[in-house]
């Protein structure tokens, strides 16, 4: 939808529909955060609401989305009660993983034009007060002590939220794979759209330095932030010297837990903590950023977070900024694999 | 579960280095095994035809056949069952010269079977038989216990019984230019 420059018709469309709106990681930005039909994000780290919600509504409306396995869980029981509907330019993902009661093969920018003409304004405040009902239960399960934790260690979810504090949402956000990956998609304001660049279903870690690198040549204009976990930041680090000597001055925020977290959060919810591979003993990514000659600093402590995120974005040069966090934080919500997406689970 | 049957799979193509080995990997993905593979120019000049004979579900073949259309010098991809194509395959049976002299039976075979005698020299002589994979299989057998020299068998060759209509798709990229 992104790629079809149709955020203005998608918006039009779920306006004056009045159907609440989720989004695939690869969605994300298409609509305003602020926006009051986005629900959030579907799928394996998604909201609660929409995940839930997926398996109780009557119809279903796909815009260039692949139903992909960490989006639908389990596809028996994915939205099976459903009636739904699948827009994509691309006949082959027509019924691949699900099947479509009404396939719209076209280009969406013309297709969701189309649909909007055909129908009338509706709102449907009893429908989207459930998505509300849960919210409220995810933010006293999980988000609360995301966003404000009671202990000592930093949180992911509290150094996403500093970065939006001083970009204003307005940051162009790149990610790489992993824990952190989840967490910023989840609490990363957007105002505009192609705001959020990451790999989506390749799944490719060590992806977020160039791209971010790349984000920032196609934008001049615009902040980009680099969030890398510290295994994947290592799998690219040697692009460090192409910032260096073309001066490209992303900001780049390495949230550091000394581990691969995503993997060991499985091995810790699924295979009784028999932690294998996933400890990493990490260099002083400070050290490295400073042998490249560029400014760079961490962050181990609360008192000095958003100070330090204040000066990295108020620098006009490439800028490392290392986030010690939490080491054995997990992301929830979670749908663990094969299960149906309305057994996400909170904890 | 679904069932699984013989599926042949018509792709007509352009002429690209390399395409034989993207087309090939969709199916090494998808670990869908390929009973055969052939190809050749068809009706069309610089229009190749691959013919892919796969067992597989209806909904796979269907999804691997969009999967093809997706390569870039893939004009159209089709499927059909055995019962909507017509479909050969030939062989070709190496012996030895002396066998077919010593022992009568191997000429009868030959004479029933409706093969046909390629070559013939002192050393040895060459029988060809086109069919279906029955046809040749049980030909194969006839002439094993006599001891075959060499035997080979192509993939299979098919056309469809409904029509494909490759040169209106054609027509038509043309008149978009």
């Amino acid at each position: 939808m992104i790629l079809g420059n149709a955020e203005k018709e998608f918006k039009d469309f779920v306006e004056k529909s009045g159907i609440p709106a989720a989004w695939t990681i690869l969605g994300l930005s298409a609509l305003p955060t602020s926006h009051d039909l986005n629900v959030g994000m579907v799928g394996m780290h998604g909201n609660y609401g929409p995940n839930i919600l997926t398996n109780k509504c009557d119809l279903l409306i796909a815009v260039g989305m692949r139903f992909d396995d960490r989006v639908t869980g389990d596809p028996k029981t994915y939205a099976s009660q459903a009636k739904i509907i699948h827009l994509d330019i691309d006949p082959a993902e027509i019924n691949k993983n699900i099947i479509a009661d009404v396939p719209v093969i076209g280009d969406c920018k013309d297709s969701l034009k189309r649909i909007t003409n055909k129908i009338e304004k509706k709102s449907h405040s009893k429908w989207i007060s459930k998505f509300d009902d849960l919210m409220k239960i995810e933010f006293e399960k999980v988000i609360k002590s995301d966003l404000n934790p009671l202990k000592e260690g930093l949180t992911m979810g509290e150094s996403i939220i500093a970065i939006n504090e001083f970009t204003n949402g307005d940051a162009i956000i790149v990610t790489d794979v992993g824990q952190h990956q989840m967490v910023a998609c989840r609490y990363a304001n957007f105002v505009k759209s192609k705001s959020n660049i990451t790999s989506g279903g390749l799944g490719t870690m060590g992806f977020a330095l160039p791209a971010a690198m790349g984000a920032k040549m196609g934008a001049l204009n615009r902040e980009v932030v680099a969030v890398i976990g510290d295994g994947g930041y290592q799998m690219t680090i040697q692009e460090l010297g192409t910032i260096f000597q073309l001066q490209i001055p992303v900001k780049i925020v390495i949230l550091n837990n000394d581990f691969l977290g995503m993997v060991r959060q499985w091995q810790q919810l699924f295979f009784d903590k028999r932690y294998a591979s996933t400890e990493m003993v990490n260099p002083d990514f400070v050290a490295i950023a400073k042998g490249y000659y560029l400014d760079s600093e961490r962050v181990k402590h609360r008192k000095d977070l958003k100070p330090a995120v204040e000066r990295m974005i108020k620098s006009k040069k490439p800028y490392v900024l290392e986030i010690c966090v939490e080491k054995e934080n997990n992301v929830f919500p979670m749908i663990p694999t094969g299960a149906s997406v309305s057994d996400i689970r909170l904890n | 579960m679904e069932k699984k049957n013989n599926y042949t799979i018509s792709v007509y193509t352009e002429n690209n280095v390399g395409l034989l080995h993207r087309l090939s990997a969709i199916f090494l993905k998808r670990h869908i095994n390929i009973e055969s593979f052939t190809t050749s120019e068809c009706e069309i000049k610089d229009v190749f035809r691959f013919i892919i004979v796969v067992k597989m579900t209806k909904s796979g073949v269907e999804k691997v056949s969009k999967q093809i259309e997706k390569q870039v010098e893939v004009i159209r991809a089709f499927f059909h069952t055995d019962s909507e194509t017509i479909f050969q395959e030939s062989a070709l049976y190496k012996m030895k010269s002396s066998a077919l002299f010593e022992e009568r039976h191997i000429q009868n075979i030959i004479k029933e079977s409706n093969a046909r005698i390629v070559t013939v020299n002192p050393d040895y002589f060459v029988i060809e038989k086109t069919g279906f994979r029955d046809d040749t299989e049980k030909l194969y057998n006839d002439l094993e216990k006599y001891g075959l020299l060499q035997f080979t068998r192509s993939g299979r060759i098919a056309v469809s019984k409904e029509k494909m209509g490759i040169s209106e798709i054609l027509n038509t990229f043309k008149n978009q230019k």
